[in-house]
């Protein structure tokens, strides 16, 4: 499957996730297999609904799916408890949200910190290593202000400076683009693909936005809690994307 | 995760102010009222605390407070000084008459008629004049409060003269006396001289006033005194909470004060809670993306109780603060308001704050204890 013949970092085997019961079951996900390899940016695409965010939080290991098995760095998450699933995601995962969901009372080097902080890190320590990450990510000039001074490009700076800081394995990104202006949405995932993917790490993105298609080595398309297909890039230079296609 | 805690609170000033005046206002109320209850307890007894020096107080077996009197006849005073272990018993006068002021008006005024060769109960703090002037013929001393009642606004003055029972009365000294629960002014004269300035009555002794002999349990001597003469005998602290619990049996006193007090708290925890758990609510996505980046429920927990813990001793402080800075208006001289605020008020207080932070913060820790991490992945 992959062009390297890596070990998948996230294998999804018939995964289902299934809200509610009785007349108000919805299903989410209707059995979704699928590999995430590490050095690789995954985007999931598809429309609202379609069960891309709720994928994202199985593999994130903050949603158990209903059935199926989900495994990340080979670790069952399907039968973790709630605690040891909250202790996989402390130092494994990292995060970026849509709403960026950065502490408005904390400053871009503290809420960058958080992370760290969570992992039992002295707050010097964290901030020192924030800061340092923020200055690589051309933020060293606003490390002390709050994210309510940052434009929304700055605080998704902040959001993946946070997200990278205790340097997981998995970083998923929900729409991190999308309350951003075209220029900074490109400059974003520009930075991510320059900071976040690595060897050891998969980058997951879900996404709408057609424009950033074009950053994705893998594109998932999902609909109705399917994956209906899977395009790989075997060397991005090699193989287009057809974006067109699938934003529509 | 404390830091964060602390700057997640303070980071909103109005709800942070907002909870924390709630609090403040809950321990004033809370603190203030006990307090004024207290202070007034304390006045029903402050007569007996101020009369020093006689460790017994000897009394007819049915008076129930310190008001309540009920007189001895003269050989009881011979029978207390034959009991063994007595050193010495005198006589003490306490009973209400009316003065007569120059202008014609009349005031209920308190009489303490003390023993003629010892005086015995003397007040211990004399602002103006020599104690030993009471010796003098017609010689009263006043208590500044209550002379500050019959002539207000005029500067206290040695020589000052009144009417009791139409029979006139010269202050030779202005003394400091405790406040009484009737608010009236308290006059100390000698015993010979007490009977002088009341009608006369077959029986005049109040109390007989004595003490051990030295090395001898008190408690015991009391308990002889009691069966020897059939009086009831006492010390003064115990006489202070004889009649302190008889005003608290008998009057509304501490029911009203206790309503009020329960007010303040009930007000204090639901303003406090409720401003709580909305600044909660309105931090739970924050708390999601906590839990999502691996924040534990025991970690978020311990965020929330820190700040309820916060703004608990904050919120103390402040109301504390306040209830003495109300305290200290009402203890100042010429004010007729009660405050006393004994340790024990300040730590109830303090634990009924700790209350207040512990219900505030439960309602927001269940709101965060479910919350679901996911809440973060909603747009």
């Amino acid at each position: 499957m992959n062009g390297n013949n890596a070990t998948p970092l996230v294998t999804c085997r018939d995964v289902v996730k299934t809200y509610g019961s009785g007349n108000a079951e919805v299903h989410a996900l209707r059995g979704v297999d699928l590999d995430v390899y590490p050095g690789e940016l995954t985007m999931l695409v598809g429309p609202s609904g379609c069960g891309k965010t709720t994928l994202l939080s199985v593999v994130a290991g903050i949603l158990r799916p209903t059935a199926g098995s989900v495994s990340v760095l080979r670790t069952d998450l399907t039968h973790l408890s709630s605690w040891r699933r909250t202790a996989f995601r402390r130092d494994h995962v990292g995060f970026v949200f849509q709403q960026f969901n950065l502490l408005p009372a904390l400053t871009a080097a503290e809420n960058a910190a958080v992370p760290l902080v969570i992992q039992g890190r002295s707050r010097r320590t964290a901030l020192a290593r924030s800061k340092e990450l923020l200055d690589q990510m051309g933020m060293a000039d606003r490390v002390s202000s709050l994210p309510g001074k940052l434009s929304g490009g700055q605080q998704q700076r902040v959001a993946i400076a946070r997200a990278l800081i205790h340097h997981p394995h998995l970083l998923v990104c929900d729409e991190p683009t999308s309350a951003l202006d075209a220029k900074t949405g490109h400059t974003i995932l520009e930075l991510l693909r320059s900071i976040a993917v690595e060897g050891d790490r998969a980058v997951m993105i879900v996404t709408h936005d057609s424009r950033i298609f074009e950053f994705a080595d893998t594109l998932a398309r999902m609909d109705d809690g399917h994956i209906v297909s899977v395009e790989r890039k075997n060397g991005r230079d090699k193989h287009e994307i057809d974006n067109q296609a699938i934003a529509s | 995760m404390n830091w964060i805690a602390f700057k997640m609170l303070t980071g909103n000033r109005g709800k942070y102010l907002g909870i924390i005046l709630g609090i403040a206002f809950a321990t004033l109320l809370i603190a203030q009222q006990a307090s004024i209850f207290c202070g007034l307890m304390l006045q029903t007894s402050g007569q007996i605390r101020d009369i020093q020096g006689a460790g017994i107080w000897v009394m007819d077996p049915n008076v129930q407070f310190s008001d309540d009197i009920k007189p001895l006849s003269d050989s009881d005073l011979y029978r207390v000084r034959g009991v063994p272990g007595v050193s010495w018993a005198v006589r003490l006068y306490k009973g209400l008459t009316r003065s007569r002021l120059e202008d014609g008006n009349f005031q209920q005024t308190i009489l303490l008629g003390l023993d003629d060769a010892t005086l015995v109960g003397a007040p211990p703090n004399m602002i103006l004049g020599n104690l030993f002037d009471l010796r003098k013929p017609d010689a009263v001393i006043m208590d500044l409060e209550g002379y500050q009642l019959l002539w207000p606004g005029e500067e206290p003055r040695i020589g000052k003269r009144f009417e009791m029972n139409d029979h006139e009365a010269e202050i030779v000294g202005i003394c400091k006396a405790s406040r009484t629960f009737q608010t009236f002014p308290v006059v100390y004269t000698r015993y010979s001289q007490a009977l002088e300035f009341v009608p006369p009555e077959r029986k005049v002794l109040s109390f007989v006033l004595a003490d051990a002999e030295k090395g001898a349990d008190v408690n015991e001597v009391c308990r002889r005194i009691q069966e020897q003469t059939g009086l009831r005998a006492v010390t003064g602290e115990q006489f202070e909470w004889i009649t302190i619990w008889y005003f608290w049996r008998n009057t509304g006193i501490p029911f009203n004060f206790g309503i009020t007090v329960a007010l303040g708290f009930v007000v204090g925890t639901a303003i406090a809670a409720q401003t709580f758990y909305l600044f909660t609510i309105e931090n739970i996505k924050q708390y999601g993306a906590l839990k999502a980046m691996g924040a534990g429920n025991w970690s978020l927990m311990a965020m929330i109780l820190l700040q309820a813990m916060l703004v608990s001793v904050t919120g103390f402080g402040l109301g504390i603060g306040a209830a003495t800075w109300f305290g200290t208006i009402a203890n100042a001289p010429g004010s007729r308001l009660a405050f006393y605020m004994p340790l024990e008020v300040f730590v109830a207080t303090g634990l009924a704050v700790i209350a207040i932070g512990m219900l505030s913060s439960l309602l927001s820790m269940q709101r965060v204890m479910v919350v679901e991490p996911a809440v973060v992945f909603q747009g």
